[in-house]
């Protein structure tokens, strides 16, 4: 019997783009179907998920999976043939449990928000928790090459979407992350030189078109 | 001292439901270890080697390798040691028994910690005893068995050991009534029956001491206003 997956996503979301990723890596053949999130949300999606109605949500043989890091476990060990994503030492696994799981505690998406919508001392603030965060996961990945470390891992694919959106960080929270954090963006250069990274992940540009365009919504000035 | 000697140490404070998910799964699987208090006012040089990022409890140590996060922790624990699992072995079981317990933490948790934090704020306590309540009602039409994990305990029971015994606690402290056997049935009986199994019984701290611990806790945000 044949698989059937579908993929509820929303282009722009590094939650969505972490379950592309993980389909990519395992070769996987999937629909995805797009959730314009600016309008009404769909029936399939408040069926699929009624506790949290948000997307990324994963479907396999008409059975959801709602929240991306674990919809990216679930892949790993469904189709466990290859591109393992966690390690099989269980000391490992959990290391790398963490440090996915450090990503999301840290509200990457929100802390970056302040950079885009906030003025003054919120945004400054924001760019001081923001550049520590980089930089405490600077430390983490040390000399590896990834954090998974010779090929790409659960927390490489939990954390390199949220590169997808620096250009908008950037520009308006008025810095370089990669002044500021030299050994992070050359991980997320090595990462999107990988296929089913790059192909699951949005142009930079067409991200801070969004942005603008959400900030032209919020009326920001 | 034997070269394959396991040492599993665990760091912690009595107060914690954290830390009680721990011990509770360590029990379960019949493993020795060492539990060391740890004063949360003061940490100790141990806790700040072990667990920089964050500096709380749990850290589990095992073979000097520490582990931080409580469910982190419990999956280590049940890959590591594989008698009376915790987890379920279909995948796609496994990916609900982690949706909920993220739910718990995330929804249930946080919200009532912060009605016992809001006391000096009508409408921020409102706004967290409001969704707390509509946290478990959800988590209440989720539960189908005599456990989350069917007929004996799992994950989810496990991580929902905040409820069962600190939520009662934060009503009495509060004298806030939100997790009441009338609008909770099924999670109600759930409690008792969780409270009453063999290891949890033995496992949950002493209730007047924890009583007193946050009641005094309670009081001095009181004071501080």
């Amino acid at each position: 019997m044949a698989d059937e997956v579908i993929l509820l996503d929303f282009w722009p979301s590094p939650f969505g783009m972490r379950i592309r990723i993980a389909l990519a890596e395992k070769g996987i053949k999937y629909e995805y179907k797009e959730e314009d999130l600016l309008s009404n949300k769909s029936p399939l999606l408040l069926e699929m998920n009624p506790v949290h109605k948000k997307v990324p949500v994963l479907i396999h043989n008409g059975k959801p999976i709602a929240e991306s890091l674990i919809a990216v476990q679930y892949i790993d060990e469904v189709w466990n043939d290859k591109s393992p994503l966690l390690p099989s030492d269980p000391y490992q696994r959990s290391q790398a449990r963490f440090w996915a799981d450090f990503v999301d505690k840290k509200k990457i998406y929100e802390v970056a928000k302040n950079l885009w919508t906030k003025k003054g001392e919120e945004q400054e603030a924001a760019k001081k928790e923001f550049i520590e965060i980089i930089k405490l996961l600077e430390q983490e990945l040390g000399d590896k090459t990834y954090f998974g470390g010779d090929k790409l891992g659960f927390v490489d694919v939990a954390l390199i979407p949220f590169y997808t959106w620096f250009k908008g960080y950037e520009i308006f929270g008025n810095f370089n992350v990669e002044k500021e954090c030299p050994k992070f963006i050359a991980w997320a250069k090595r990462c999107i030189k990988i296929e089913s990274v790059s192909k699951s992940l949005p142009d930079q540009d067409k991200v801070y078109d969004f942005v603008v365009q959400i900030r032209k919504k919020m009326g920001i000035e | 001292m034997a070269a394959n000697q396991e040492e599993v140490k665990l760091l912690g404070s009595v107060n914690s439901p954290f830390v009680c998910r721990v011990q509770i799964a360590l029990k379960l699987k019949g493993i020795e270890y060492k539990f060391v208090e740890e004063n949360l006012a003061i940490k100790s040089d141990e806790l700040l080697k072990y667990n920089p990022v964050y500096k709380k409890v749990p850290v589990l140590v095992h073979n000097d390798k520490p582990i931080s996060e409580s469910l982190v922790i419990l999956e280590y624990i049940d890959e590591t040691w594989k008698q009376n699992p915790i987890l379920p072995s279909d995948p796609y079981q496994r990916t609900l028994a982690r949706f909920w317990s993220k739910f718990i933490d995330d929804k249930i948790v946080a919200a009532s910690v912060k009605v016992i934090h809001t006391v000096n704020d009508v409408k921020e306590r409102a706004k967290n005893v409001e969704e707390s309540i509509e946290a478990l009602r959800i988590l209440e039409n989720e539960l189908k068995d005599k456990f989350f994990g069917g007929e004996e305990i799992g994950f989810v029971d496990i991580a929902a050991v905040f409820i069962a015994f600190w939520i009662p606690l934060i009503q009495d402290i509060t004298g806030l009534q939100f997790f009441t056997a009338e609008k909770f049935p099924k999670l109600h009986k759930w409690s008792q029956e969780f409270l009453n199994h063999p290891i949890v019984k033995e496992n949950i701290p002493p209730r007047d001491t924890l009583f007193a611990y946050f009641k005094a806790h309670y009081d001095s945000l009181i004071a501080s206003k």
